[in-house]
């Protein structure tokens, strides 16, 4: 069975290896978390945002061209049709609710594209809290567009000014922040990584999009369980989701693609599966890509959003017992099958999302096999990315 | 008996313990640091492992981290320069690190290694207790090692009863919720806290630290705690030195006058 225990071990990796600071923060959120999603109350009114503000159920939508070109029936999970435009929101939504419960005034978030900050500071002007978003300064000099919507929707952007000046130092600021500010402030982290209860709440706010799979498929195919479901993975809040309700099927093939950035023995990859090692990174036991000293390795992709050294504990666990398989794309492959994706089917996906593609390219399946690719998010924040590579 | 207990038997306030980053400002001025930190009279030596991602720690801590990092500190690196310290020091001395450096080291190699160089207790500031009880607690019993956790002001009185139990050195009282980082000053709110966990009348010494800086915050830490523990503070001043030994002396008599 895949699930976490009473400690927040997933196997061996998880827990909550945080400073003492932080302790009260997060108990307050293990103790409570868990009853509260299970209220009624909290129920119909993430039921009802999800539905009316992002746009679920999204489609599962048969993609024929794509289906052709590769030999089985492809599926897409259309998370790219969500409200902000990727996968993120559905986390959003949940821990807005969340944090209004405990009582909180003012939310915080790490983001490395911007794609969670922009979905947190989207639930933020909902809700009419106050957000401020910590982002890496060179992720703001990269990431423009999403740095001014985040803006536009009246969130504060601060620079993380420290370290690789990243997403995971913008995580270290987010924490820190969190630290200084501990009783009025909710800290929505936005994959399924940090201490417990993290991984599991994320990952459980995510799970809408497997939960919705089965019934689309159930619909269409007559069936709930795909052959295979691939998604991509840089903490792996979208794998997570698209996984989880098949994470005990074991007939059910869980593909998982990584960022092999400039190719895994380049010095610039995000592989984290096959370059990491057991560590500790921002308060749980996982892989991490480190040196052998123990020190954080900064990684590398194109894609902004998988540019993580870390990798969701129910990830390394998938990965340890060999529940999941981990395909690493290279840079150039991902934008390839972005090019072709958009030319088969009329959308261009982010770039994170092109990596679940590629590995169509890099796994075996059978011909009559239902595969369901999770869509995470549209391409139009990386219209940039885009030309500058210009290969199309 | 451990040299950090025989501190507290024989010196029950002001304690001052100093904090500072191995291999910063320049790699090799960890042990001349410590020796001068001693000549100048403080009484704990706390000696940080740098790492990458210090959550914990303010501005000057990190920025201390990186230079040490990229002048090329490793626990190893450190591990080496300690060779024979005890020649040249008697102060209790406590390591303070991240876990993850350690656990690379492997941790019963890295508990082995601070018996056998003469260092006395670890702070491991993201080793929850919980964790710390189940897997660690052995190890460091085995070897010797005291074990320092710290509380904040939102620890709440349960909790600090249970740490105040498994713990046996000293406990770090966190003076604010804040990260680190010299401020000026210690606020009426702040002396409700230290007053309250005065009164709870634990088992162990107290060092409040975070923040404390000067003669001032030092004598206020002193008044409602053991001691104090500096770190920001004496960062910034071994950074700006280009005289270690007359600075760090300096820098000591004026806070413990
Ligand atoms: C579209 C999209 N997909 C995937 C990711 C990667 O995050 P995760 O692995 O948590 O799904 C991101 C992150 O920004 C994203 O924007």
């Amino acid at each position: 069975m895949i699930r976490v225990d009473e400690k927040g071990f997933y196997g061996k990796f998880g827990g909550a290896y945080i400073p003492e600071m932080l302790h009260p923060n997060i108990e307050e959120l293990r103790e409570n978390y868990e009853q509260i999603i299970s209220t009624e109350e909290f129920k119909t009114e993430f039921q009802s945002l999800l539905k009316d503000f992002v746009g679920r159920p999204t489609p599962l939508y048969l993609a024929s061209r794509l289906s052709e070109k590769y030999g089985a029936k492809i599926y897409l999970k259309r998370e790219d049709l969500c409200h902000t435009g990727a996968h993120k929101v559905n986390n959003t939504v949940g821990q807005i609710i969340l944090a209004k419960k405990l009582g909180k005034k003012r939310i915080i978030a790490e983001t490395g594209a911007g794609q969670h900050g922009v979905a947190t500071a989207t639930v933020c002007a909902l809700m009419g809290m106050d957000c401020t978003i910590y982002m890496g300064e060179l992720d703001i000099q990269r990431q423009r567009p999403n740095v001014e919507r985040m803006k536009i929707l009246g969130a504060k952007v601060v620079p993380a000014t420290s370290g690789s000046k990243t997403l995971k130092d913008a995580t270290n600021e987010a924490m820190r922040q969190w630290i200084n500010d501990p009783v009025d402030t909710h800290y929505i982290i936005g994959s399924v990584v940090g201490p417990h209860p993290y991984p599991e709440m994320v990952a459980r706010f995510q799970s809408v999009i497997s939960e919705e799979i089965k019934i689309q498929l159930q619909e269409k195919e007559g069936r709930e369980n795909p052959d295979l479901v691939i998604a991509c993975v840089g903490g792996g809040s979208n794998a997570a989701g698209s996984f989880y309700h098949y994470y005990n099927v074991p007939e059910v093939r869980l593909i998982a693609a990584e960022a092999a950035g400039l190719g895994i023995s380049s010095g610039k990859s995000a592989a984290t599966t096959i370059l990491g090692t057991m560590g500790i990174l921002h308060g749980s036991k996982t892989l991490l890509m480190q040196t052998e000293d123990g020190q954080v390795v900064e990684p590398h992709s194109i894609s902004a959003g998988l540019d993580y050294p870390g990798i969701g504990p129910v990830h390394a666990h998938l990965f340890d017992i060999g529940r999941g398989e981990f395909v690493a794309v290279e840079d150039e492959d991902a934008m390839k099958a972005g090019i072709e994706l958009s030319r088969l089917e009329g959308i261009i996906p982010a770039i994170e999302t092109s990596h679940a593609l590629h590995a169509l390219n890099m796994i075996e399946y059978k011909k009559d096999d239902i595969i369901v690719i999770n869509l995470s998010g549209r391409g139009d924040k990386d219209l940039d990315t885009y030309i500058k590579w210009g290969g199309y | 008996m451990n040299r950090i207990n025989r501190l507290f038997q024989n010196k029950k306030e002001r304690v001052l313990s100093i904090y500072f980053t191995a291999g910063f400002p320049e790699l090799e001025d960890t042990v001349p640091i410590m020796e001068a930190i001693e000549a100048a009279g403080a009484d704990i030596i706390e000696i940080g492992v740098p790492y990458s991602d210090p959550i914990a720690d303010g501005p000057t801590i990190q920025d201390s981290n990186m230079i040490a990092l990229e002048n090329g500190m490793s626990l190893k690196k450190l591990f080496a320069q300690l060779e024979g310290f005890r020649n040249k020091v008697n102060l209790p001395v406590v390591l303070m690190g991240y876990l993850n450096p350690i656990i690379q080291f492997g941790m019963e190699d890295f508990c082995k290694k601070c018996q056998e160089l003469g260092i006395d207790g670890l702070i491991l500031p993201d080793l929850p207790m919980g964790q710390y009880l189940e897997e660690f607690k052995e190890l460091f019993e085995q070897y010797g090692l005291s074990n320092t956790f710290l509380i904040s002001p939102q620890t709440s009185e349960n909790r600090i009863r249970e740490i105040d139990q498994h713990s046996n050195g000293f406990i770090y009282m966190v003076s604010s919720h804040s990260i680190t980082g010299a401020k000026t000053g210690i606020s009426e709110e702040q002396k409700v806290y230290f007053k309250r966990v005065q009164e709870m009348d634990l088992k162990n010494p107290r060092l409040i630290g975070f923040g404390i800086s000067d003669a001032e915050t030092f004598n206020t830490a002193s008044a409602f705690g053991h001691g104090a523990i500096i770190g920001s503070a004496f960062i910034n001043i071994v950074k700006k030195s280009k005289d270690l030994r007359t600075d760090i002396q300096q820098y000591i008599q004026s806070v413990i006058q």
